[in-house]
């Protein structure tokens, strides 16, 4: 080659971390994903060694690969998709008809200071109660067919929507509302181009925590009186001692979990770009 | 302690009069802003502060009035009581709305105001759009400003990712772009390094010459009061009221840097710091009597 000058070449993880001092104290999100993936593999590993090994009682912690071999039978029979559909749906209605009330009377609240004064004790007073407390008083009044989960999931959701919003409209600097005062912004307008978007990192903060409410909710409401969900699914396996079957239930409600939460941090990628790339 | 002024006028182009003459012009028709013995009281804490005390005053139609000020003196509150975001203690404060189809006022607000979740565009834009203005008209208005302001390449940008003196200039272009009957400014340019203000300043005389729009207009310099105003007001350090009206007499179209080698220039901008300086003097005199009966009260 004729290049006269070259570059270094292109430090590799490794030499940048022996640079750094050692493994440990490399910094780097390579290095972070690694840790995150190698923890539960490790810890897993040691499940299955002492499962295997008789350390541990399989009959309650029966070998991860067990476990796999389990969810793999109960997808390739049909068994599975039926709960997992069932509870998505549940979680899908209960979240939307949680959401859209809890948003409207946030945003209300924090606007307008007599109907913060109406609702705000009532709220704030409600909100210690446990939701699974819930669950009888929402049976006996929405029977035991669908409507009683969905009821279940919206209260979950709700709750930390409408506390954040309120939180959030609240802590828009006055300065802006001047601004759209003085640029003539009607009641309407202020809503959407103020309260709705000055709020909204505090309301993705609480649609995040509903949303992993609700999945705690639904779980619970299926174990009573309800015969599909995933809930049911472990709840069942309870009762017929397949404690394989009751591993995959909670390990697929883990995934939706964790599906749910990359799904809302990239729809508040998409609703808020106005924000400094983190 | 200040309700008559004892300046005399003084020889030359230099017109100083006391905050009593400007009760005369009220019998102008052409009166646009007509304040009578505003005060303004805040409760701080349950004690109340009188941030304006008996302040008159008369800016006609199309006049370029200017205020200084020590800090703290009331300017901006007095801005917004006349953008009606405050209201008066006591007081009449008549504002005259008269072109239709156009708002009454458009204030740029002292520091950050734009919004952090709005582009440069949708932030210029944003009077017009709450209007309802045909889109296309739109288009063109906020194109133009953009423009002036240098912005236009930057029109999809959020506010965090420009500096502090293009944000100053999103809020300037809104302002502008809003086409409003009086233009209310809150020191608009003190964020900006020379050479913008300056060409801002050039730019905001050229846009006046074009509209005549009555403008107020904020500012701590008195190089800026001189070379943009018609008439200056000098307020008195806290409680604000009017001290003196100074009325500047160049002719228009001014041109910025040519203006500051006229010797009247000198003239005006040294009575103007005549007035201020016991102004000055005497609101630091208070901050330093506070600091220290408050280091008696905390026994340092
Ligand atoms: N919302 C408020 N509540 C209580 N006091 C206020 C409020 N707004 C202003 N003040 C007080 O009124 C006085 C005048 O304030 P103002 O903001 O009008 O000053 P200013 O002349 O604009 O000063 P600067 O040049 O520093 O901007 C100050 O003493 C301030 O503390
Ligand atoms: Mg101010």
């Amino acid at each position: 080659m004729a290049t006269t000058t070259t570059a270094p070449p292109a430090p590799t993880a490794q030499t940048r971390a022996r640079r750094r001092g050692g493994w440990l104290s490399a910094p780097g999100r390579g290095r972070d994903r690694l840790l995150a993936v190698a923890t539960p593999l490790i810890l897993l590993a040691i499940w299955e060694a002492l499962a295997r090994s008789g350390a541990i009682d399989v009959r309650f912690f029966p070998p991860p690969s067990s476990i796999l071999e389990q969810m793999a039978r109960l997808m390739s029979n049909g068994e599975l998709w039926p709960h997992l559909f069932a509870s998505l749906r549940r979680l899908f209605i209960g979240f939307w008809v949680g959401l859209v009330p809890a948003l409207v009377i946030g945003v209300v609240m924090g606007l307008s200071r007599p109907v913060r004064a109406a609702l705000g004790p009532l709220i704030s007073g409600t909100y210690p109660i446990p939701k699974s407390a819930l669950l009888p008083l929402i049976l006996l009044i929405f029977g035991l067919g669908e409507t009683s989960k969905v009821v279940m999931v919206a209260i979950g959701v709700f709750y930390p929507v409408v506390l954040n919003t309120v939180a959030g409209v609240a802590q828009i600097a006055p300065m802006y509302y001047d601004v759209s005062k003085n640029f003539g912004a009607s009641r309407w307008q202020v809503f959407k181009t103020v309260a709705v978007p000055g709020a909204m990192p505090s309301i993705m903060t609480g649609i995040e925590l509903g949303a992993g409410l609700g999945l705690i909710l639904i779980a619970i409401a299926e174990m009573v009186g309800a015969k599909s969900g995933l809930g049911y699914m472990i709840w069942n396996a309870w009762q017929l001692y397949s404690v394989e079957t009751m591993y995959v239930g909670l390990l697929v409600i883990a995934i939706i979990g964790y599906v749910m939460s990359l799904l809302l941090a990239e729809v508040s990628r998409l609703l808020m770009p106005w924000r400094a790339d983190r | 302690m200040t309700g008559h002024a004892t300046e005399a006028p003084t020889p030359g182009p230099v017109t100083v009069t006391g905050a009593t003459t400007a009760a005369a012009d009220a019998a102008a028709d052409n009166v646009k802003v007509r304040i009578r013995g505003l005060t303004k009281e805040f409760d701080v804490k349950g004690r109340s502060v009188t941030a304006l005390q008996e302040l008159d005053l008369d800016i006609p139609r199309g006049q370029f009035f200017m205020i200084v000020g020590p800090s703290g003196c009331g300017k901006t509150t007095l801005l917004r009581i006349m953008a009606h975001l405050d209201s008066p203690t006591r007081g009449e404060v008549e504002v005259r709305h008269s072109a239709e189809g156009r708002p009454e006022n458009s204030m740029i607000f002292q520091g950050d105001s734009i919004f952090p979740w709005m582009t440069v565009w949708e932030n210029a834009s944003y009077g017009l759009r709450m209007r309802g203005v045909d889109k296309a008209e739109v288009r063109d208005t906020v194109g133009h400003y953009l423009d002036k302001t240098g912005l236009t390449d930057f029109k999809d940008c959020y506010p965090h990712q420009l500096s502090g003196g293009m944000r100053q200039r999103v809020s300037i272009s809104r302002a502008f772009a809003n086409d409003p009957d009086i233009l209310l400014m809150d020191e608009p340019f003190s964020a900006l390094d020379e050479q913008n203000k300056t060409l801002l300043q050039d730019e905001l005389l050229r846009i006046w010459d074009e509209t005549r729009k009555t403008v107020v207009f904020i500012t701590h310099s008195v190089d800026e009061a001189v070379t943009l105003g018609d008439r200056i007001m000098v307020m008195t350090a806290h409680p604000g009221t009017a001290k003196a009206f100074v009325d500047v007499p160049f002719e228009r179209p001014r041109d910025v840097l040519d203006l500051r080698h006229r010797p009247e220039y000198g003239e005006i901008v040294y009575e103007i710091w005549q007035q201020l300086r016991d102004e000055v003097s005497r609101s630091q005199q208070r901050d330093r009597a506070a600091t220290t009966s408050s280091r008696r009260r905390f026994g340092r």
